[in-house]
């Protein structure tokens, strides 16, 4: 059964159409006084919500470590290829980072093809990269556009570890299993 | 202060009339790029916007509260708007008429600053206590050469969408001539009851809008109504009528710039552009003075309350008010205040009423206004026969 929206025939006063304006003008008179709902961008910001898919960073773990293991999951997932990761080695005079084997030598997002879909934070084993609260990207040329791993480190700063997850792989090796 | 009157009434009348032209038009044009100003500002405010507030000329920065207050306030969005109109490249587009092409923004100027001369501003007393009316020229047949030369403006319009030789403007220019004609008939008609009741049979014939108000003078009775209290009707059809002709949303078929890109003016820019602005709300600004006129009492500040009864007030304050030129300030106050009113109200409007349909726009005039209109006339062309006595 199609359902069926009776259309009434107007009444007097609804055809004559004044009383309908002037309930329109108290509404709009009304707003006219109200408080403004937007906000004055360059000063005002808006509160980012949590779980906000802003640009892409790199993060450090709490130990101020470089997490990324340069696996390239991000780089093979990127929908619009916008990653592009150089790996390397982990370099001999660095014991703090012997905990992993590798670790980026160049690591660039081309904000210009990024898509902010969230699929290189989704798949990266190492939790370390994440969209965070920035939501504006500008520059005066497409070089700019692209964020090198130094930019993606400033940007992304130390976010909380929740896992510590070599710290545990260390304790339970020491402890004899391998998991 | 004597001499300065007597220096004025020494000069040659021609010269009188053209620096009193001029200070018509100087008072004119500032009220109308405000207003373009004011319409941004209140077309944000209703939307719950702040509305223009970023202009700020260095050399008033440092001005302590005031600066950042007009700042808040757009003022100077105003210069920066006029200064971009003159500045900005004028394109002339190829296929253009150029001839009507640039004659067309001046077609639209010239009505509205010629249907000034006959709208009364304002008035004083002169020593014999007779009310004097401030106008460019007081002629006797007011109303006629208001909408004589006013609905003119509309050939701008249609010359405007000719020459520029392209669909949109060329529709716009179809839709604004339409419309007008269909408008006309029924603002016409409304006001004719009016003069049909200040010329009472047997009496002097006269058309003046300075009579309209003298009518509506009166301290008791009929004479101290304003005639939007006994023809209600005459008024709601003229100011439906006025939106019509000025273009003014819901009315705002000429330009729709949703289905018409910009219509008439699509292909303008720059000042060329800007002189139709112009137009539009001088338009506006002379449309709400004859209704004001017409309807409102023109220069009186509430009904059964005419101006001199004011003055005759304010004269125990001080006999200073009693001056002429005072009077005329006073007098020039009290009818800006109500056109600046109406001035809101076309905004007010425009964000309340959404724009009618082309067909919608006909229906109304043809089909409901003009017959309203008709019958108005009718019904009080009867009451007035009955109610007024010939002078004899």
């Amino acid at each position: 059964m199609p359902y069926v929206v009776e259309r009434k025939p107007l009444t007097l006063l609804e055809r004559v159409y004044i009383p309908q304006i002037l309930a329109g003008l108290k509404v709009t008179l009304k707003h006219l006084f109200s408080p403004n709902v937007t906000l004055e961008y360059p000063e005002q910001r808006p509160a980012i919500p949590t779980g906000y898919r802003g640009v892409p960073t790199l993060v450090k773990d709490p130990h101020g470590r470089e997490k990324c293991v340069s696996c390239q999951l991000c780089e093979f997932v990127c929908p619009p290829k916008a990653i592009r990761i150089t790996p390397g080695e982990i370099p001999a005079d660095q014991p703090e980072r012997a905990h992993v084997e590798k670790g980026p030598k160049a690591f660039d997002i081309d904000m210009l093809r990024c898509i902010y879909c969230g699929l290189c934070q989704e798949v990266c084993p190492e939790e370390a990269i994440f969209l965070q609260n920035q939501y504006s990207m500008t520059g005066y040329t497409r070089a700019e556009m692209v964020n090198d791993k130094a930019r993606l480190y400033e940007l992304g700063g130390t976010l909380p570890d929740q896992h510590f997850k070599w710290d545990k792989k260390k304790a339970a090796a020491e402890h004899g299993n391998a998991h | 202060m004597s001499a300065v009157i007597e220096i004025w009434s020494g000069l040659h009348p021609l010269i009188q009339g053209i620096i009193k032209g001029l200070c018509v038009i100087a008072v004119m044009f500032p009220i109308g790029g405000a207003c373009s100003l004011v319409e941004r500002k209140v077309s944000a405010w209703i939307q719950g916007r702040p509305g223009p507030n970023r202009a700020l000329p260095f050399w008033f920065a440092w001005v302590p509260v005031i600066g950042p207050f007009l700042q808040r306030l757009g003022a100077f969005h105003l210069m920066a708007d006029g200064l971009k109109m003159f500045l900005k490249e004028d394109p002339l587009p190829g296929h253009v008429n150029k001839f009507y092409f640039l004659l067309a923004p001046v077609v639209g100027m010239i009505p509205a600053l010629t249907t000034v001369t006959v709208v009364p501003f304002g008035a004083y007393f002169n020593e014999a206590g007779h009310l004097v009316p401030l106008a460019l020229a007081n002629l006797d047949v007011g109303i006629l050469a208001v909408f004589a030369i006013g609905s003119l403006g509309v050939y701008a319009l249609i010359l405007a969408g000719w020459a520029s030789n392209s669909k949109y403007p060329f529709l716009g220019g179809i839709r604004a001539s339409a419309q007008l004609i269909s408008y006309e008939l029924s603002m016409t008609l409304a006001v004719v009851p009016v003069f049909l009741m200040i010329n009472v049979p047997g009496g002097n014939g006269t058309l003046s809008l300075t009579d309209v108000v003298l009518f509506q003078s009166g301290t008791s009775g009929w004479h101290g109504t304003w005639f939007i209290m006994t023809m209600p009707l005459s008024a709601v059809i003229f100011l439906v009528a006025l939106f019509a002709e000025t273009n003014r949303l819901p009315f705002d078929m000429a330009e729709g710039e949703a289905d018409l890109v910009g219509g008439f003016h699509t292909e303008y820019g720059a000042m060329k552009w800007g002189l139709f602005f112009v137009a539009e709300y001088s338009h506006m600004l002379i449309g709400s003075g004859v209704f004001t006129l017409l309807f409102l009492g023109g220069w009186n500040p509430l009904p059964w309350v005419p101006l001199s009864t004011v003055i005759g007030w304010l004269a125990h304050l001080s006999p200073l008010f009693q001056n002429p030129i005072a009077v005329g300030l006073i007098s020039i106050g009290i009818f800006m205040g109500k056109v600046l009113f109406f001035m809101f109200l076309f905004m007010w409007v425009r964000w309340t009423v959404p724009r009618f349909r082309y067909d919608q726009v006909m229906k109304l005039g043809w089909q409901k206004l003009l017959p309203l209109a008709i019958g108005n006339l009718i019904f009080y062309a009867i009451v007035i026969a009955i109610l007024q006595k010939p002078v004899s």
